[in-house]
């Protein structure tokens, strides 16, 4: 039963992992190709689950709302960096924290406005509902297996797109020198439009996918996104690679540790103040792992530029 | 000697401040008093991080933090001197008090701790990292309020009496303010004699060009980190004060909204302008109230005069009435 506990724990760990990846692969993409730090990639995310959860509602189809999310979301991306995030690429980083910070106000009342307070659900589609089997003799939600799967797809089909594609060679090109890329005839507005695009859509993704799991609420975005900010200021900002690495870690450390470090104190005080202490620690845990790594490495893992 | 523009901004700013809880008080609506030691405490908060912001260029996203750690630092001890308990704190043990002064000595300390033990690692760091590592941080001391159950955990910890300051009747709310609003000038004397320092003036060259202060032998980090962690004391009092006032501390003085809306303080009054995180709060009051009264949607416009003022006019309201900074 203990292996079979664990196991399940693990896989969790991997699911958050891979959802944060989703949102951190966005997030890294945006700062290393426009030198930009977006806070409101965390309304990108609940913009995309709330376009799942009302387009399910309306169809009764969670495949056409999965659709819709990412529609949605990357819409919602293209119009702000259209409106605001384009002026904000020659500015501080002081001035772009404020202005996403604004952005997020402004996204999350106008959810609310639009939607009211309450959470919305959404039901796990009738495909990937029941369990599968796991070593131990336990058993899984499949769905959760499924999301784990979406977020291994998406990451191999991110470094084909940019190791193989002319996207991707113009993304690689922006990062390294933009003035550059400008000179040799590339429209770099509609290209810093579409990769804004493309990490809005990867954070709607997610948002959907998590929001059949959770409530779909006003907010839900925030702490993804903080977890987001801790997976690449470990992995390395700009560095794709670091996202997935940095991602998995926290989210295999966070899960892993609220399961384990309880247990650990256990065998040192009394069941309950164990649960207490060691529950504490874990809430800090990953923030510890960050200041160790940046201890050790300040630039992350694999940074991707100095 | 003549009178720059900004000093006499600045004195007005002072005297607005002032008499504005006396004029309530004549008015007969008590409840602006209130209102006007909120925007003492908010604006003494954003003193301490316009010292990192401002003078160091050091954009902290988790002055949330020490501002909730001096709040937390208030309620716990009143909560120990109400129910009679010390405080163990492992190698020696506190009891618990309701004198403000111990109170403003533990909240600094504490704040002054943090400050040194986050500012040592994100000092390391600089631009984005430092962002996102002091908001990292920032959460993570969130996180922790709550899910420590001993001091109230999610729903936050009451202080049944404000504590009290020897000789001066704090439930008064004249007189409390009183007591915030001189705090808030010593903070201000403190900026300024720190701006116009060697230690200041090392300072602000560090926030414009790192590898010059390096070279002429100042270690930028060390610069930094002392002003990190002054900056980090002044939010702490602030907190401390603003958990007397609410007579309630809880975790969403951790949060980093709380954060956010300490940098909005800061860049609405004007960066680096010594009244200008006065002046911002102030505004930030204001504008909170008045909005709030007219719409329970507040922060959606909030937000768009935010995005307004960081898209189109740079500087803040002090920027705006005294002209641009002779120096960039």
């Amino acid at each position: 039963m203990q292996t079979a506990l664990f196991i399940e724990q693990v896989l969790n760990g991997l699911q958050l992992g891979v959802m944060l990846f989703l949102m951190a692969a966005g997030l890294t993409l945006i700062f290393g190709v426009m030198g930009l730090i977006n806070l409101a990639h965390g309304s990108l995310y609940m913009v995309g689950a709330f376009a799942c959860a009302t387009v399910a509602a309306a169809t009764g189809s969670f495949w056409l709302g999965l659709a819709a999310s990412l529609a949605a979301a990357a819409a919602a991306g293209a119009i702000i960096e259209i409106l605001v995030i384009r002026r904000l690429y020659e500015r501080d980083h002081l001035d772009q924290v404020l202005a996403t910070f604004a952005l997020i106000l402004i996204f999350s009342e106008g959810t609310r406005w639009l939607f009211g307070s309450f959470p919305l659900y959404l039901d796990i589609p009738p495909l990937l509902r029941g369990t599968v089997p796991i070593p131990g003799g336990s058993r899984y939600q499949l769905y959760r297996l499924a999301i784990i799967g979406v977020g291994v797809a998406v990451a191999v089909g991110l470094f084909l797109l940019i190791s193989k594609t002319r996207l991707g060679m113009r993304i690689r090109a922006g990062e390294s020198d933009r003035e550059m890329i400008g000179a040799l005839g590339v429209d770099i507005r509609t290209l810093y439009t579409v990769v804004f695009a493309l990490g809005a859509a990867l954070a709607g993704l997610a948002g959907a996918l998590v929001g059949a799991l959770q409530s779909v609420q006003v907010g839900m975005g925030e702490p993804v996104l903080i977890l987001a900010f801790v997976v690449i200021v470990i992995g390395g900002i700009g560095s794709i690679k670091g996202a997935l690495v940095g991602a998995l870690l926290v989210g295999l450390v966070d899960t892993m540790g609220r399961f384990l470090l309880p247990q650990l104190f256990g065998l040192l005080m009394n069941p309950s103040q164990a649960g207490l202490v060691g529950g504490a620690l874990a809430s800090m845990l990953i923030y510890i792992v960050m200041a160790v790594i940046l201890w050790v490495r300040p630039q992350g893992l694999f940074a991707a530029r100095g | 000697m003549t009178i720059s523009r900004e000093t006499a901004i600045n004195v007005t700013l002072a005297l607005i401040l002032l008499a504005m809880p006396f004029l309530a008080l004549q008015l007969g609506k008590p409840f602006y008093v209130t209102l006007a030691t909120r925007m003492a405490i908010l604006g003494l908060a954003a003193v301490g991080l316009n010292l990192a912001l401002g003078l160091g260029g050091l954009v902290s996203f988790g002055h949330a933090a020490f501002f909730g750690v001096g709040g937390y630092a208030a309620g716990i001890l009143a909560s120990h001197a109400f129910a009679g308990q010390p405080l163990n704190l492992g190698l020696f043990a506190l009891p618990g008090t309701n004198q403000m002064l111990v109170v403003w000595s533990v909240a600094v300390l504490a704040g002054g701790l943090l400050a040194a033990a986050i500012g040592v690692i994100s000092l390391r760091t600089s631009g984005v990292y430092f962002i996102m590592i002091t908001l990292a941080f920032a959460q993570m001391t969130y996180y922790f309020a709550i899910s420590w159950p001993a001091y109230g955990g999610e729903d936050g910890l009451s202080i049944t009496i404000r504590n009290v300051v020897p000789g001066i009747n704090t439930l008064i709310p004249i007189n409390y303010f009183l007591v915030c609003y001189a705090l808030l000038l010593t903070a201000l004397l403190i900026f300024a004699l720190i701006r116009g320092s060697r230690f200041g003036a090392a300072l602000q060259a560090s926030r414009q060009n790192k590898l010059r202060v390096a070279s002429i032998g100042i270690a930028p980090f060390r610069i930094g980190l002392v002003a990190f962690i002054i900056s980090g004391m002044i939010t702490a009092l602030s907190g401390a004060l603003y958990a007397d006032l609410n007579r309630f501390v809880s975790p969403s003085m951790l949060s980093w909204h709380m954060s956010g809306e300490l940098i909005i303080i800061v860049v609405l009054g004007g960066v680096g302008r010594l009244w200008g995180p006065v002046a911002g709060a102030m505004l930030f009051v204001v504008f909170e109230f008045v909005l709030g009264g007219l719409t329970e949607r507040w922060q959606f416009f909030l937000g768009l005069a935010l995005l307004a003022v960081v898209l189109f006019a740079r500087g803040g309201l002090v920027g705006f009435l005294a002209g641009r900074m002779r120096h960039g």
